[in-house]
Order: structure tokens, then C-alpha cells, then sequence
């Protein structure tokens, strides 16, 4: 017994050692605990708050664009996609080439959805195709069971119902390259896409609306577990234009008959385009799909540059348009009059150079009036000699062209209206008289757009008012109101004369355009025909004669017209250039008259009768058919 | 030797023993589990399933068994302890032989209702081995080394067997336990002197045969900056989930760094990080109180035993417990290296759970025959 008591001793002994060392323990972990939790707890509770924010972003919808009569001009359409969550399958790059085998995938696009995995996080989902077609998308939908990870959406692609009738106009849509980035968080969604050119471009920031987001208590991998707070993203603001997307489009079907051209079509009042159309075009459609490179390289490599907005971007000499702005200048300097009369031998001397004129027998004695109506080169000629250059630039500014207009996109040109101080700060040379002969008819420096030729017409029609073109009606729901126009202060006497030489260029048998006059009352027109040199006429071209119809397309001249209807109660102003279009009667008038007349014909003020009422009713509301209306 | 009033008899009646059961500690180990329960409710979102429920049923189970346990003798158990320890063994070698024929590297054989870990089977079996092998052995034998042979066998076979799994962590709080019931035991300090020093210059040899995911973590322990999304974030996010729950915690259900999944493992290793983190500190000490009381509880029993396997079983017990607490603890607060060791009473998993509540049972038998005594060869002395 001794010894049991022994070794209960010792053990109790050995016990309370042991015990000792275990207090000693648990008061290091009650310590360890008190540091952490006390004097560490700031430090950790922000790691902790870092460690379980995340921030998803919700996309905002993009505005759309109408136009005057509220038809769609660009929408969002529901679009098909295939998107793959990479930490469902085992396999990534097996599972996309089983996707390819039904809907075929080209290698870079499989090394763009791989380099898009490895970008993101295991569970986000990543672009596999998009735009898939209703087959594609049952393809895809049957088959899912054998493609694990992959998921059809449903997201939104830019629509264009008009494609390429307003391309030029509207623009389109593509991913956002580099230099379009800033620090817009939207930049930041997979599949984001940037107004790229047009309204489009030009509007960008008010059809691009602001994301929202989504401040969630994400877990270690980055996933979602519970929502903190939303703050919904704001719909990009609806834009009406001033289009109307039926003449845009009727527009767009009179010029493709030639191989390059443009058209604008506007109000004389208020500056309202219309219509502004350019040719060739492009589907837009594609562009905001995304464009495949050879497409891409082919319109890039095109010489008719279908990419350039040839109406608003294009700049041409305006040729016998620009005769419009010499005899305003001439008249209101007071070196001619209604009355003054030049003669015109068809040619016209100055020092020893000579001068011709576009008819070789000369027009005789004639009027300003006369002078418009028939071109006479002569006679603009001796009314710049007189007034000199710098008169004829101020006249051309106040009738809005050297100027970019203010207007509302992104690439509009500015012309070029030389002076004696742009010649000396350009060329470092001085002007020679001879250049104000040539300038007075629109050809040597002189540059226009047909945008810029449209507001001259505008403004000589609405009796001398500063109208500028504008494309933009309403943002959201607010009115855009310009301010009224000022008047550019040219006596409206000497803008009659002007009109009446108009008129007469296409309602005069001797007009120019006469051939293209309109025939259907109250339809009518004014307007001038413009013809411009793209190569020198030489002395021998001159002896030999010319057959414009067998030259080589580049080297045939840029055929220019502007004009205004109805005549007598002016309500549109277009302009048009068709390039290497042989003469300004020959191909550019028609497309004038009938963009002039296609507009008349839609005006509610111009229809007498109700069955023209109806007819135009019709019109509008049957687009297709009412491209074919004015033809 | 018997007085006739109850204690000190060799013989209870069922009621006597029933009377003499420590409900407190009862007690403790029920608000220790609940514990354990709340915070298994917590990790799962707020729902009874997938762990909170079942192991409230097991508890409910263990604690049945435990009562059953404390009514056997503790004769009976030291009958037992060597066919109970050779049961563990085989189970044991079961595992790892099915483990190496290619059916996976799985430590549980499943019974259905339960996943068996023979490894927590061991630790309890080998801690009775010992009890009974310490308790016949005189106190001449304990200073022998030649002696001493067998109960090192009695530790190393487990050891080794739970080692090779690979559970290098198991394998190390056995023989921890052991070394404790050595201590108890009597066993002279040179030689625990001897095989510490021993041991220091065997780590070379050790860390050579060590699996690299045991040699990162514990490199990674040592410089968790190595690798802070790999096994270093375990650590990390650990820290900041106790940290950031601050004195009086993020509330009940609040953990942020639990719910999120930030925290590895939180309804096992790792529920510790995630209780304190919603109750604090206040809450980490309460839990850690439960713990000492407990264990404080266990030491009462034990030293009042009146016979050697009874003192060191009981202990044993204790030292078991205690130490799978403070390695646990210890790991998520980074002051040890991440072990996969979970925390008594509180971490989800049956065998743990019914293993640590069978050892309280035989400690509570310990406690109900504290009188009984019985010769070394564990037979009643008559």
C-alpha cells in the first residue's frame, strides 16, 4: 500500500507540473488572442473590409436614335450569345473545340476566348461567339449537355434598320480601341462598345448613358455572395434627329446610280438636315457585329473611300456654284448693279493671259442675271477683277462656307476660301490677279462641302439668314432650340437678282439645267449648276476637243449642283456633287431635283389635294415604297 | 476496505453510480459543444444543415454513450484496453493497406451512419494501452529503459501507422500524449531530457522524409510572406477573420470573413477563427475558459483516483484533449504551423466528436470508481 501511495504522490506531483506548463499555455493562446483582437483589430478589420467588397458593374442601356417622325434609326437588338464560365468545365480548350465543331470558331478567335479566360476570374463568364444566328443558337442550345461551362445569353447589339442609306450619318459601334479609353467604368465591361464615327461618335457620351453597379460582399475566389447595394445605371437619352429617314433613304437610292456621290437635303428656315447621304457606303450592321479584316481591308483600300463621308468631309472646288457667292459680293461692293452689262467674247484677257470662257462663242452681251442662268464665266471674271478676292472670301464666310458649321459630327470638313493673307501665310507668296478669275468660279484654291453648299443655297433662299445645318431635335426630351437665325445683312434686292438668275438656270430655256426642270405644279425649283476641273485644260485639249464621255473616269470633272424649292415659297435647300460626274446639269441637277422634289411631295404644306395627302401618307408609312417615289 | 455508504465500495448499484456521475462537467462538455453547435449554424448561413444538426445528433448520441460508459467498471476497461488498443491497430493498418492498394488515400471506413477514423480510435485505445501498461509496472520498472521498451512500442505502432497516412500532425499529439503519460508516470527526467535532445538532432532526418506540402507549411508558417495566396493565405486570412472581429466581435451570424469563404475549413480546423471572429474576444476567452475548466475539472478527478490506471487514464484524457485545444488554437492564431488538427467538442466530424466523448466516459468511470481497487494485473484484490 506504501508504495501505491508513493506513485500517487509522485504522480499528483508530476500532475501539478504538467498542470502548471498547461496554464502557462493557455494563457500564451488568451494573450496571442487579446493582441490580435485588441491591439491588431484596426489593421484586420480593414483588411477584412478590403478582402469582402467587390463591385460588379451593370450595364446601361444604349440610347437610341429616331428620327423626326420618331422612326428607329439606330436600336439595341437582342442578340444571342454563347459565354463560357471556364471553372464549369474540366477542360477549356476541349470544350471550345467541341463548340467549334458545331459552330466553326477561326483560331484567333479561339486564342482571343483563351487569352479572355486567362484574364478573368474561374467563374466569370467569357465571350464564345456572339450574333449567333436562331440555327446556330439551337445548335448550340441542343448540344449544351456535351459542352460543360458553355450557357447561351441573351445581350444587345446596335441595330441600324436604315444600314447603308445613313452610315455616313449615324455612324456605328465597335469595341473600344486604346486611345478611346477613359476612365468611364463602362469601358471596363467585356463587350463594351464606343461610337466609332457619326452621331454615334459625336453623341457618345450621351447615348452611352452611365453604368451602374453592384457593391456585393464577394467571397476568396472574387464570387458573388450577397448584394450590398445597387445603384441602377442610367439608360443612355434617346436622340431624335432631324432625319427623315424615308427621304434619307430615297436620297441614298439617287445617288448610287453613280459611282461616287453625296447629298444633303435641308430646311431653309431652321437648318434641319433632312437628309445627308454619301455613296458608296457600308453596312454599319457589320461593323457593330464586328467586321471581318478582309471586309475591313477592302473598304480601307477602296478608291471611292466608301469610309469617308463625302457631305459633310468631302471637299471640292464648287466649280459655277461658287458664282452665287461672286455676284452677291459683286453687288452688295456696288461694282455691278441689276442693270450692268458685260460683254462676253468667250474669253476674257488679262496682261497676257487669257482667260476662257466655258462657252467658246461667248454669251454676247449679259446681265447678272443672265450670267447665272448661263454660266457666263466672263462675266463673273471682269465682277472679280473689280471687287478683288478679299471681298469674294467675306462674301463666301457669311454664306457659311470656310467654315466647319458647328455642325453635329465628328468629321466635317472646313473648305477653303483663299485670301491674299492665307496665300502669303501658306505659300509665302503674293496673289496674282489671275487667281481671283479662277477663284471667282469656284476652281483653283477654292474648296467647298456639299454640307457648306447646301447652307449657301439655305441662305440665299430664306432671304439672307444665318441658318446652320444641325442634325440634333430633341436629346431625351428636351427640345433642342437654336436661337434664330441672324440675318447676314445683304440687301435683299441684290438676293432677288441672285434667286432670279436661280430660277431661271433651270426654268429658262437658255438655263443651264433647264433639261432638269420640274414639270409637276406646285413642285418647282432654282438652283446652279456647278462644273469643276479635276486636271488643267490645256491649250491643245482645247484645240483638239474634248469628249468628256471617253475620258478616263478620274480624270472627267466633278459635276456640283445646289438649288431650293419650291421657288417662289423656298422651304428646302439641297446640294450635290457626283464626283467625276462629266457636268453639273448633266448628272449632279437630277439628283437636286429629285431630292427637292421627294421632299416637296412629303411636305404637308405643298399638298393641295387629299388624294395627294393620302398618296404622301402612304408614302411614309410604306418606306420601300416611298424610295421609289421621287424617281 | 468498503465503508458501506456508496464511495470507497467495490460494488455500486446502478443508482449509486448515477448519483456519483459529475454532472457539471457534464455540463461544461454540453456548453462547450453547444458552442460548437452555434457556430456550425453560423457557418453554414444560418441553416441547421449541413453540419450543425447532424452533429448536435451526434453529441446527443456520444454524451448516451458516454453516461453508458461512466456506468461500466473501470475494471472492465482495463480488461479491455490491450483488445481495444490491438482493434485500433488493425482498423489502422485496414485503412492504410486499402490506401495503398489504390482505392485512395482515405483515412475513414464508412459505417454508414459514420465515417470511422481508425486514427481517432487510436488515440484514445493507445492512451488506455499505456494506463494499463504503467499501471502494472512497479516503480523500479518505470526507471528502466529495458522496461520501458514495450510502452514505447505500445506508442510508436500507432504513430508510425497514422504517420505513414501521411497525418504527420495525429502522429505528433500521439506521441505528445504519450510523452505526458510517460511523465505521469514516473519515468525519470534524463530520459525525457535524452529523447527531447534526441529528437532536435533527429529533425534533419525528419524534415528529409517529410512530404513537400508538410515542408512548405511549415516553411510558409515560419515566413508566411512566401506565399500569401497559397498556404500562407490560410494563415493570413485566419488573422485578419480573429483580428477584425475585435473585442466584442461582428455578431452572430456576421462573420464576414467566414461567410465569404475566406476562411478555409471553418466548419472543421478553422471554427475557432470563426466563432471569435462573431463574439470576439469576450467570446474566444468564454470558449477558452470552458476549456480550462474542463481540463482543470479533469485534474480534480484524476488526482483523486485511487488507483494508478485509473489517475492515468483519466489524465491521459485530459493531456489528449489539451493538447488537440492548443494546437488547434494555437494554428489559427499563427503561432503554430497549420496541422490539420481539429478543436474537441466544437469542430465538425463524428469520430472526433464521439472518441473525445468516449474518453470523458472512461474518465467519468475513473471518477465513479474512484475507489475501487484492484491489483496490477487489473483483478479485484478480494
Amino acid at each position: 500500500m506504501n508504495r501505491d501511495m508513493e506513485r500517487h504522490k509522485e504522480f499528483s506531483r508530476r500532475a501539478m507540473m504538467l498542470g502548471s506548463g498547461k496554464i502557462l499555455l493557455f494563457g500564451t493562446l488568451a494573450l496571442r488572442l487579446a493582441y490580435l483582437e485588441i491591439a491588431e483589430h484596426r489593421k484586420y478589420e480593414t483588411l477584412s473590409n478590403e478582402n469582402s467588397v467587390g463591385i460588379r458593374l451593370l450595364p446601361a442601356q444604349r440610347g437610341v436614335i429616331i428620327d423626326r417622325f420618331g422612326a428607329p434609326i439606330a436600336v439595341n437588338k437582342p442578340d444571342f450569345r454563347a459565354v463560357l464560365v471556364p471553372e464549369q468545365t474540366d477542360d477549356v480548350e476541349e470544350t471550345i473545340d467541341d463548340f467549334a465543331r458545331l459552330i466553326p470558331l477561326s483560331e484567333e478567335e479561339k486564342e482571343d476566348i483563351m487569352a479572355a479566360v486567362r484574364r478573368h476570374r474561374r467563374f466569370a463568364p467569357v465571350l464564345v461567339k456572339e450574333n449567333l444566328s436562331w440555327k446556330d443558337m439551337a445548335k448550340v442550345e441542343v448540344n449544351l449537355p456535351h459542352l460543360a461551362g458553355v450557357s447561351v445569353e441573351e445581350g444587345e447589339m446596335r441595330s441600324y434598320p436604315l444600314g447603308r442609306s445613313a452610315a455616313h450619318v449615324i455612324g456605328y459601334v465597335g469595341r473600344v480601341n486604346k486611345a478611346e479609353m477613359t476612365n468611364d467604368p463602362a469601358m471596363s465591361l467585356p463587350g463594351f462598345r464606343i461610337g466609332k464615327t457619326g452621331i454615334e461618335k459625336e453623341y457618345d457620351e450621351i447615348l452611352r448613358g452611365t453604368v451602374g453597379e453592384v457593391q456585393g460582399e464577394v467571397n476568396s475566389v472574387g464570387r458573388e455572395i450577397r448584394e450590398l447595394k445597387r445603384t441602377e445605371g442610367i439608360p443612355g437619352k434617346r436622340l431624335t434627329l432631324t432625319l427623315d429617314s424615308d427621304l434619307q433613304m430615297q436620297c441614298h437610292q439617287f445617288i448610287t446610280k453613280h459611282r461616287s456621290a453625296a447629298v444633303v437635303a435641308m430646311d431653309v428656315h431652321n437648318g434641319e438636315v433632312y437628309a445627308l447621304a454619301s455613296h458608296p457606303s457600308f453596312d454599319p450592321n457589320v461593323f457593330s457585329a464586328g467586321i471581318p479584316a478582309d471586309l475591313w481591308e477592302g473598304l480601307l483600300s477602296d478608291p471611292a473611300d466608301p469610309l469617308s463621308n463625302k457631305a459633310a468631309a468631302g471637299q471640292y472646288p464648287p466649280g459655277s456654284t461658287f458664282k452665287i457667292v461672286t455676284a452677291l459680293a459683286g453687288l452688295e461692293s456696288g461694282k455691278i448693279n441689276a442693270a450692268t452689262h458685260i460683254h462676253c467674247p468667250g474669253y476674257y484677257k488679262l496682261g497676257n493671259s487669257i482667260f476662257h470662257c466655258w462657252k467658246r462663242g461667248g454669251h454676247g452681251s449679259v446681265d447678272v442675271v443672265q450670267a447665272i442662268r448661263e454660266s457666263c464665266d466672263v462675266f463673273f471674271y471682269e465682277t472679280a477683277q473689280r471687287v478683288g478676292i478679299d471681298a469674294i472670301a467675306q462674301m463666301a464666310h457669311r454664306m457659311g462656307l470656310g467654315q466647319r458649321l458647328n455642325f453635329d459630327l465628328p468629321d466635317v470638313a472646313r473648305g477653303l476660301i483663299p485670301t491674299k493673307a492665307w496665300k502669303r501665310k501658306r505659300y509665302n507668296q503674293r496673289w496674282e490677279k489671275g487667281e481671283t478669275l479662277i477663284a471667282a468660279i469656284g476652281q483653283g484654291y477654292v474648296l467647298a462641302t456639299p454640307l457648306q453648299l447646301a447652307t449657301m443655297a439655305a441662305r440665299v433662299a430664306n432671304g439672307g439668314l444665318a441658318v446652320m445645318p444641325t442634325l440634333l431635335r430633341e436629346i431625351g426630351d428636351t427640345e433642342e432650340t437654336p436661337l434664330p437665325p441672324a440675318s447676314i445683312g445683304l440687301d435683299p434686292n441684290h438676293l432677288a437678282l441672285v434667286r432670279k438668275g436661280m430660277e431661271q438656270v433651270v426654268n429658262n430655256p437658255h438655263g443651264t439645267a433647264y433639261n432638269v426642270r420640274i414639270t409637276t405644279p406646285p413642285y418647282s425649283m432654282a438652283g446652279k449648276t456647278g462644273t469643276a476641273q479635276v486636271r488643267r485644260t490645256t491649250a491643245k485639249m482645247r484645240a483638239e476637243g474634248i469628249d468628256v464621255f471617253h475620258l478616263p473616269w478620274k480624270f472627267r470633272d466633278h459635276a456640283l449642283f445646289v438649288g431650293y424649292g419650291p421657288v417662289h415659297k423656298p422651304a428646302y435647300a439641297a446640294a450635290a456633287i457626283v464626283e467625276h460626274g462629266i457636268e453639273g446639269a448633266l448628272s449632279a441637277a437630277p439628283v437636286v431635283r429629285d431630292v427637292l422634289l421627294a421632299a416637296m411631295k412629303r411636305d404637308p404644306r405643298l399638298i393641295r389635294t387629299i388624294d395627294e395627302a393620302e398618296s404622301a401618307h402612304e408614302a411614309r408609312r410604306h418606306k420601300k415604297d416611298g424610295g421609289e417615289d421621287g424617281l | 476496505m468498503s465503508t458501506g455508504r456508496g464511495i470507497g465500495q467495490d460494488h455500486l448499484s446502478l443508482p449509486e453510480k448515477l448519483k456519483l456521475i459529475s454532472w457539471p462537467l457534464l455540463l461544461l462538455l454540453t456548453l462547450t459543444a453547444c458552442i460548437g453547435f452555434a457556430s456550425l449554424y453560423s457557418a453554414a448561413g444560418g441553416h441547421m444543415a449541413p453540419w450543425a444538426g447532424k452533429q448536435a445528433a451526434r453529441f446527443c448520441f456520444g454524451m448516451a454513450g458516454l453516461i453508458i460508459v461512466a456506468l461500466i467498471d473501470i475494471r472492465f476497461w482495463m480488461k479491455m484496453s490491450y483488445p481495444m488498443y490491438v482493434l485500433g491497430i488493425l482498423l489502422l493498418i485496414f485503412v492504410d493497406i486499402r490506401g495503398h492498394i489504390g482505392m485512395g488515400a482515405q483515412r475513414w471506413i464508412s459505417l454508414g451512419f459514420l465515417e470511422l477514423q481508425p486514427s481517432e480510435v487510436v488515440k484514445v485505445t493507445t492512451v488506455m494501452a499505456l494506463a494499463r501498461c504503467f499501471h502494472a509496472a512497479t516503480g523500479e520498472d518505470v526507471k528502466n529503459p529495458f522496461f520501458l521498451l514495450f510502452p514505447l512500442a505500445l506508442v510508436m505502432i500507432p504513430a508510425g501507422l497514422v504517420a505513414v497516412q501521411p497525418d504527420l500532425g495525429t502522429a505528433m499529439t500521439i506521441m505528445l500524449v504519450a510523452g505526458g503519460i510517460f511523465f505521469l508516470a514516473g519515468v525519470p527526467y534524463w530520459m525525457f531530457g535524452t529523447v527531447i535532445a534526441l529528437a532536435l538532432a533527429a529533425l534533419p532526418v525528419l524534415w528529409h522524409f517529410m512530404h513537400g506540402y508538410q515542408k512548405k507549411r511549415i516553411l510558409v508558417f515560419m515566413h508566411p510572406e512566401l506565399d500569401p495566396l497559397g498556404a500562407g493565405y490560410h494563415i493570413m486570412q485566419s488573422k485578419i477573420a480573429l483580428g477584425s472581429g475585435g473585442i466584442f466581435g461582428k455578431g452572430f451570424l456576421h462573420g464576414s470573413q467566414s461567410h465569404l469563404d475566406f476562411l478555409p475549413e471553418k466548419q472543421t480546423d478553422f471554427i475557432f477563427t470563426l466563432f471569435a471572429e462573431e463574439w470576439g474576444l469576450i467570446g474566444g476567452l468564454t470558449l477558452m475558459s470552458l476549456f480550462m475548466l474542463t481540463t482543470a475539472y479533469g485534474y480534480f478527478i484524476s488526482l483523486n483516483c485511487q488507483n494508478q490506471y485509473a489517475r492515468l487514464l483519466g489524465l491521459g484524457v485530459i493531456v489528449n484533449f489539451f493538447v488537440y485545444i492548443f494546437i488547434n488554437i494555437g494554428m489559427v492564431m499563427g503561432l503554430l504551423p497549420v496541422v490539420g488538427v481539429p478543436l474537441p467538442l466544437v469542430s465538425y466530424g463524428g469520430t472526433a466528436m464521439l472518441s473525445v466523448l468516449f474518453g470523458f466516459g472512461l474518465l467519468m468511470s475513473a471518477h465513479v470508481h474512484r475507489d475501487v481497487k484492484f491489483t496490477r494485473r487489473g483483478l479485484d484484490m478480494a
